[in-house]
């Protein structure tokens, strides 16, 4: 296959910290070593970009280094990595917004990314008028815009508003407007931060839906995403980032298989994450302290084949007083990240709770009824007959994989429920 | 960030900051609809939702140029040697108007776009050559007024004293003008996306500048001794022969001339050096 993508050993600084006093001096200090022939002091005293150890000795880290790969033609690659690993980053040296500190990027072909949806547009200026200026901001010529322009109106259904200012659209039609230009620049190599994209959770799957169209017409595609499923469903090879670096970059599955694996030192096992409140909703009266997925030989896992069962084991304590508590678990998957299925409220206590007070339950699934998958989990805690959550875990954890037995092709097993039925001839 | 299709059949290689003078005037090229449709955008959205639309490009400039006259030639009465003074003031706010739109609409250049430029790529130098432009064209609307008003003088005892032989030089001045302005407004505009210190002098810097220029008053104004601050400033030459040609007043020297036109050209290179390199990282620091 045609390379049409070719990332050849790509840096990128970063300056940590706020810009003063001491930016200058650094300033100065490199532009003299620049003059001396030397290499720029940032370069020489960055360090490897891990934002969560503590203050390195550095205010420069290497928010990418040394990355290389190559995409042929027609591939949907995912690129998977945690938050800081440098995704968003190599996006912004792809999609030229920002220049990277060293190594090459060849690209065949015309690049477009779906994060740009809706730049310059002018409240003040009328839906066609922004049609074009923001056609032309994506790098549209203005007859290919004129050739498209029908198609684009009515993709985003605003016919009858096309010469209101698009101030007054409702924020659903800008969306759509917005999104309507984007998804008929006909790109060759389409980019996709699934991390940015903005909008309701339609749009977001509207965004990949038109992803699907393009990788259909054997297009090039690139994929940021946190959401192991749509990887999953979409991507025929994933790359991941660590730390700014390429650490794994083949099949999807075996990518999401190790990206899970690594998330599950701080993941399901350590209960690190689960102290931090920060990232949850809820109100808080009562917090998960500990949530752990076993297998039925009572080790601890989140890798599964269809029909083993699955043992989730939580401890939550309590932080006041509470009347009552239940709990739930949900699945999610697939490109919308819908629920694939929930447990319903299970009473975990119907008399009231003392604060401080810590409560251990478990939800066993035997015969887990799934097809191979990534499935995200939600673990919600609460009060039914309040209405009111109190802690809701949301894909904080590994999720749940299930593996595709290795007598079965997984083309076989499409979807994400095995349902019973049976199936009759008549002679 | 240059386009290179000679090497291969790559489309495009991405590399660190490349030379310093890396313009890509044909990226620039394949951007021009983007060019006219935001000076279509600036024009626009001046006036809509105005009762008075278009008159708004005339308004402030007749308003700057009735209060110099009311203060420097009624009160103040500064000499200025036109038979004319309604339109020595008139021409003189137009004029240097159109300099300090050039300066003011680039000078935010980075900042102001940042939010667009931090997602999308298109060649940066686009948007301070639209705002150029569409400082141009308000002042080609008010430079018609100018003339209209001329006209209506043109049959009395107030009549301007037209130069008609040096009437090709306008575009010249016109060019030249926009040239400074632009350099002077990228050139801030680059060294204020790391250090925002410079941008908080930029008005003041603006005004001294046209006190420093003939612009309310002729060259003559000064005392001898000040005389040196209309010679070594570039745009001393500009404003002077746009209303020397327009008006009869005020001095007319080509060398002075050829001065200007020297420094506003390595003006526009310097900035055009500054801008490229500033546009490939910005969005880190800006």
């Amino acid at each position: 296959m045609e390379t049409v993508v070719k990332v050849d050993g790509v840096s990128k600084v970063f300056r940590l910290g706020d810009v003063g006093a001491s930016t200058l001096t650094d300033d100065i200090r490199t532009f003299l070593n620049r003059l001396r022939g030397k290499s720029p002091e940032h370069m020489m005293k960055a360090e490897t970009n891990d934002r969560t150890s503590g203050a390195g000795s550095s205010d420069y880290v290497w928010a990418l280094k040394d990355v290389d790969f190559e995409v042929a033609k027609g591939e949907i690659v995912g690129l998977v990595g945690r938050n800081g690993a440098g995704k968003s980053t190599l996006l912004k040296i792809l999609s030229r917004t920002t220049a990277p500190s060293s190594g090459e990027i060849r690209i065949k072909g015309k690049v477009a990314s779906l994060l740009e949806v809706g730049t310059g547009f002018h409240p003040d200026l009328s839906g066609r008028d922004n049609i074009f200026l923001n056609g032309a901001i994506l790098g549209m010529r203005k007859a290919e815009i004129r050739s498209k322009f029908d198609q684009i109106v009515e993709f985003a259904g605003v016919q009858r508003y096309i010469d209101t200012p698009v101030k007054r659209y409702s924020s659903g039609m800008y969306v759509r407007l917005a999104f309507a230009v984007a998804a008929h620049l006909d790109p060759d190599i389409l980019i996709i931060d699934e991390v940015l994209a903005v909008g309701d959770a339609e749009f977001q799957a509207k965004c990949l839906g038109k992803m699907k169209d393009v990788s259909d017409q054997g297009r090039t595609v690139l994929f940021v995403s946190h959401n192991m499923g749509a990887v999953a469903d979409l991507c025929t090879r994933a790359i991941l980032l660590k730390h700014g670096s390429v650490f794994l970059d083949g099949p999807t599955d075996e990518v999401i298989r190790t990206y899970v694996e690594q998330n599950m030192k701080t993941g399901l096992s350590d209960d690190k994450v689960l102290q931090d409140a920060t990232v949850r909703r809820g109100t808080g009266e009562v917090r998960y302290q500990h949530i752990e997925m076993l297998n039925s030989r009572g080790e601890a896992c989140n890798e599964f084949y269809p029909g083993e069962s699955v043992e989730i084991r939580m401890k939550a304590i309590a932080l006041q007083d509470v009347s009552e508590l239940q709990a739930s678990i949900g699945l999610r998957s697939g490109r919308t990240r819908d629920f694939v299925t929930t447990t319903g409220r299970c009473i975990v206590s119907d008399k009231p709770v003392k604060q401080g007070s810590v409560l251990e339950f478990r939800f066993t699934f035997t015969n887990l009824p799934l097809r191979p998958g990534v499935f995200e989990t939600y673990f919600w805690l609460g009060d039914t007959r309040m209405e009111t959550a109190f802690d809701v875990v949301d894909n904080l954890l590994a999720p749940l994989v299930v593996r595709c037995p290795p007598e079965i092709n997984s083309l076989l097993l499409a979807g994400y429920v095995d349902i019973p039925f049976t199936f009759e001839r008549s002679r | 960030m240059q386009t290179d299709a000679s090497k291969s059949n790559w489309s495009l290689v991405i590399r660190p900051r490349g030379g310093l003078f890396d313009l890509n005037l044909k990226d620039l090229w394949a951007y021009r609809d983007l060019l006219f449709l935001l000076v279509r955008r600036d024009i626009v959205t001046v006036y809509k939702q105005t009762l008075l639309g278009f008159f708004w490009f005339i308004i402030p400039p007749v308003l700057n140029a009735l209060t110099y006259l009311i203060i420097f030639g009624l009160f103040a009465k500064v000499p200025t040697g036109a038979t004319n003074i309604v339109l020595f003031y008139l021409i003189g706010v137009v004029g240097w108007s159109y300099f300090a739109d050039c300066i003011n609409r680039t000078a935010t250049t980075f900042r102001s776009n940042a939010s667009i430029f931090g997602k999308v790529y298109f060649p940066r130098l686009i948007v301070p050559i639209s705002s150029v432009l569409s400082a141009l064209v308000k002042f080609l609307v008010q430079f018609a007024f100018v003339l209209a008003v001329m006209v209506w003088y043109g049959f009395g005892d107030q009549a301007p004293d037209v130069q008609w032989q040096w009437i090709w030089l306008i575009p010249v001045l016109l060019l030249l003008m926009t040239f400074t302005g632009l350099a002077m407004g990228i050139i801030i505009s680059s060294l204020t996306t790391k250090y925002r210190d410079l941008s908080n002098i930029v008005p003041f810097a603006v005004q001294f500048l046209m006190y420093a220029t003939p612009v309310i008053y002729p060259a003559g104004f000064f005392p001898e001794q000040w005389q040196w601050i209309f010679d070594v400033n570039p745009l001393s030459p500009l404003m002077e022969m746009f209303r020397h040609i327009l008006l009869g007043t005020d001095r007319f020297n080509f060398l002075h001339l050829a001065y200007s036109a020297g420094f506003s050209l390595v003006l526009l290179v310097i900035g055009m050096m500054l801008f490229t390199k500033t546009e490939r990282n910005f969005m880190d620091t800006v």
